[in-house]
């Protein structure tokens, strides 16, 4: 019966296997429960989270904002903005080198009050309704435009919008758990955004997940279903499956907790990003979840870690592609998980030529890591080598599972060939699709910030 | 750890840019970090990294070369004792040849390291492991005869001009070691090449009678009646020269070695099997339509095991540097090494061993291959897009 099912649902979609990739054994998964809900200190608002953004400020050191309080808004379309998640007084406002906005800080008050954006049913908007409501609310820039990974432009209409149902970075939050509770506002939410495209709302699900998780019952979307390692549930290498982008096309992509957040908005009139936030990584404490807005301070989580120790790494995100913050940063717009791992500034003598070094992974058969398959490794934050020229040729194309030729598009980018870039498919890329082959590379390049500046230029070089 | 952090709040230490011995920043760096994996931590893009670098891989490359380059030692012993008659033991071989070989591996080494480490200064930057395997690869592809003078001057033209011109390991066109042998073999040709220069004698020892130190490759090329008449101080039968006990430059004439280095770098992943494989077919093919049409009758397994056809599949056709790229590149490299290789010693009985030139031709057309492949994948990409 089970099998039958299974079978079933497999025949409903689009089959996509990939054998290329890597799931990294770090150890310190966040359990699956949550061990408190943070009602925050103080909040920041980061310009940074968002690729291109040239910010315009809409507040004043002192000002009251309630949740959905525009707080910034785009200079290029001033219909994006920008809102606060909690409701308080913006308390300071941090800039960094020739006065570039870097956060607006924002002291929450003990019991939030949001800005009423009111109900409406999906199912009665037109395509402009839809929009009017995101944009206001502030929800608008959860929305990802591709090429580029820059917030989507209002005035386009995408090809399609692409929604991944499932996490496969290291450690990342588990969605079947984080939003068990939000089916009804995802449904709503695709409701809304399929207003947006002619071309659908595709949703891609895990064919392991394809029992126990919701996702696969959503309705309105075209659902495919996918089967392989990180990173299968990037959205980039889904699209790349899918309907490569070409040029002159555009696509938009959203996360899941922000989809559950657009159907709240309609079904409560609120800007309510809450969500549930994966606390993780080997130098974490009981890993667990909590219940946290975007934006909230590092040290809200303070109980997940030794603060006795200086040589901790406070990343949001997850170890690959994530930002390092410290431990009085914030978490970005987009991440719904903090890693802490430690710092790996400590010689080991011998290390490279050590026969066994059972504290190191490495997908590399000159270690012996493949004995231990199942063993998670307690990773620290050491390069384990000196950066050199791209030397090996195939260990990139085995974590890359996209049809494109993955250094040859870093080399272009390196050379600033806006023709090469193109022919080697930039569109269809950003530079966590290439985490996997900067964790594997021997030559230790820093490949996604070296695809990262070429997907920069190809901006200018288009504006 | 405390060691690092005194250097950061005091003065710039001996070694250090500011120091006292500052220029000699990228030698010390090296040193260091030859004993020490360093404690440099990633600052952007992925915070965490695999535990393999290039001194890992390189330092497989150099074990996988550890049994060529032993047999070698012996067999350079061995010859001697056959070719002269004179009976040593196998530790007197070994040790005859290990002598002889040392001197060879000294000059790479120095010559060769002294430059990378001497450029590495100059351009401020770390030194790179590159020239760990192509210095232990030189030795095993002369023959033992060759004078250290001219080796010196071959490994410096080499490592100036072969690889730092173009910037370092990595940006090299030509496989280094290799390249120190075309430049010994077209500036002393009577050092490199003929039936002379494969057999060390010492000082006042001649050859017995019927010895003449020429390879079976020399006798390949009149067909086999002359190989299998010649084995007057050894055997030329496909086991002899499987087994390696034949005249022939220091650490190519032992497949069974050869193997064992294969055998190492396919596992580790080091080296493409790709590419060892079509280099393989490539032999077979040409040999068999050298058979099949009459242009010899040498078998053509046997192209397999005599000269430097398994020591260049193994250890230069694969460096990953100057090989093609791309996966069906490296079976289209790979094959035409091998097709090449046979196709000069068939039609060339001047110059019999077509292994080196092959394997520097492809090289060269390395990216070329890698550029096609790229655009034909490209346009079928475009067109399976358009019809979708």
């Amino acid at each position: 019966m089970k099998i039958l099912k299974t079978v079933i649902i497999m025949s409903m979609s689009n089959n996509i296997d990939l054998k290329k990739g890597l799931d990294i054994p770090i150890s310190g998964v966040a359990a699956l429960k949550t061990k408190k809900t943070i009602v925050p200190d103080t909040v920041a608002i980061k310009p940074t989270d968002f690729r291109g953004l040239l910010p315009r400020l809409l507040v004043r050191e002192g000002d009251r904002v309630l949740a959905g309080s525009p707080v910034l808004a785009d200079k290029k379309i001033s219909d994006i903005l920008f809102t606060s998640p909690v409701s308080g007084n913006v308390t300071e406002i941090v800039r960094g080198d020739k006065r570039k906005l870097l956060e607006v800080r924002i002291k929450a008050d003990a019991q939030q009050e949001y800005l009423d954006f009111g109900t409406k049913k999906v199912e009665e908007l037109s395509s402009d309704e839809v929009k009017e409501s995101l944009l206001k609310s502030g929800l608008w820039p959860s929305l990802i435009q591709r090429p580029f990974g820059v917030v989507a432009d209002p005035n386009l209409r995408p090809k399609a919008i692409f929604i991944s149902a499932f996490n496969t970075a290291p450690l990342a939050a588990n969605l079947d758990f984080t939003l068990a509770d939000e089916f009804q506002n995802v449904q709503t939410g695709v409701n809304a955004l399929s207003k947006l495209t002619d071309g659908g709302v595709h949703v891609s699900l895990l064919r392991d997940t394809s029992l126990s998780s919701p996702f696969h019952k959503l309705e309105n979307v075209i659902s495919h279903v996918f089967c392989g390692k990180h990173p299968a549930g990037n959205v980039g290498v889904q699209i790349s499956h899918i309907s490569p982008i070409q040029k002159g096309e555009t696509v938009w992509t959203v996360s899941m907790p922000f989809l559950a957040a657009i159907g709240k908005l309609f079904r409560t009139g609120k800007y309510n990003v809450s969500r549930k936030i994966a606390v993780a990584g080997p130098a974490a404490i009981d890993p667990a979840y909590v219940e946290a807005v975007p934006g909230i301070s590092i040290k809200e989580v303070s109980e997940f870690y030794d603060n006795s120790q200086s040589d901790i790494r406070f990343i949001s995100g997850d170890v690959l592609s994530g930002e390092s913050v410290g431990a009085d940063g914030y978490l970005g717009f987009f991440n719904d998980q903090i890693t802490l791992i430690k710092e790996g500034n400590q010689t080991e003598l011998l290390g490279w030529i050590k026969p066994f070094r059972t504290k190191v992974f490495s997908t590399s058969k000159t270690y012996f890591s493949w004995l231990t398959p199942n063993k998670a490794y307690n990773m620290n934050t050491n390069l384990h080598g000196g950066v050199r020229a791209f030397v090996m040729s195939d260990v990139y194309s085995k974590v890359f599972p996209m049809d494109l030729f993955p250094i040859y598009l870093v080399k272009a980018c390196l050379a600033g060939d806006i023709e090469k870039m193109e022919e080697y498919g930039i569109y269809e890329v950003l530079p966590e699709d290439f985490a996997l082959c900067e964790y594997v590379d021997p030559s230790k390049n820093d490949i996604q910030d070296i695809i990262s500046k070429g997907i920069d230029l190809m901006l200018k070089e288009m504006a | 750890m405390d060691e690092t952090k005194n250097n950061e709040t005091m003065k710039p230490g001996l070694f250090e840019k500011g120091g006292k011995l500052g220029f000699l920043h990228s030698t010390a760096d090296a040193f260091e970090t030859f004993l020490r994996v360093p404690a440099t931590v990633t600052h952007k893009g992925a915070h965490v990294r695999d535990g393999v670098d290039l001194k890992r891989i390189m330092i497989i490359v150099v074990i996988a070369l550890v049994p060529a380059a032993l047999f070698g030692m012996w067999n350079v012993g061995y010859q001697n004792s056959l070719a002269t008659g004179v009976q040593m033991g196998f530790w007197q071989e070994f040790w005859f040849g290990f002598l002889k070989v040392l001197p060879l591996y000294l000059v790479s080494y120095i010559v060769g390291l002294g430059i990378e480490f001497a450029s590495a200064q100059i351009r401020n930057e770390e030194v790179n492991e590159g020239y760990l395997v192509s210095g232990m690869l030189i030795p095993l592809i002369v023959p033992v005869d060759v004078p250290l003078w001219t080796l010196a001057i071959a490994v410096a033209f080499t490592v100036i001009f072969g690889k730092e011109v173009f910037g370092g390991t990595g940006m090299n066109i030509w496989n280094p070691a290799l390249l120190t042998r075309a430049f010994l073999f077209f500036a002393y040709p009577g050092k490199m090449s003929g039936s002379a220069v494969w057999i060390t004698l010492k000082q006042g020892q001649t050859m017995i009678d019927g010895a003449t130190g020429a390879t079976p490759l020399s006798y390949a090329s009149e067909g086999l009646d002359a190989m299998n008449n010649a084995g007057v101080q050894y055997g030329m039968s496909f086991w002899d020269m499987f087994a390696g006990i034949i005249p022939g430059s220091v650490g190519e004439t032992s497949v069974i070695a050869i193997l064992i280095g294969a055998v190492i770098l396919i596992w580790t992943g080091v080296a493409s099997w790709k590419i060892m494989c079509s280099s393989v077919i490539g032999a077979l093919f040409v040999g068999w339509l050298g058979t099949a049409f009459g242009a010899t009758d040498v078998p053509a397994y046997y192209q397999l095991v005599m000269g430097g056809f398994a020591f260049g599949t193994v250890f230069m056709a694969t460096d990953p540097v100057t090989s093609a790229q791309t996966e069906c590149g490296k079976w289209i490299y790979g094959f035409l090494i091998g097709a090449l290789c046979v196709t000069v010693r068939l039609f060339n009985p001047g110059y019999a061993e077509g292994m080196m030139l092959a394997i520097l031709l492809l090289n060269t057309c390395a990216p070329l291959i890698d550029h096609y492949v790229i655009e034909s994948s490209i346009s079928k990409r475009a067109k399976k897009v358009k019809a979708a």
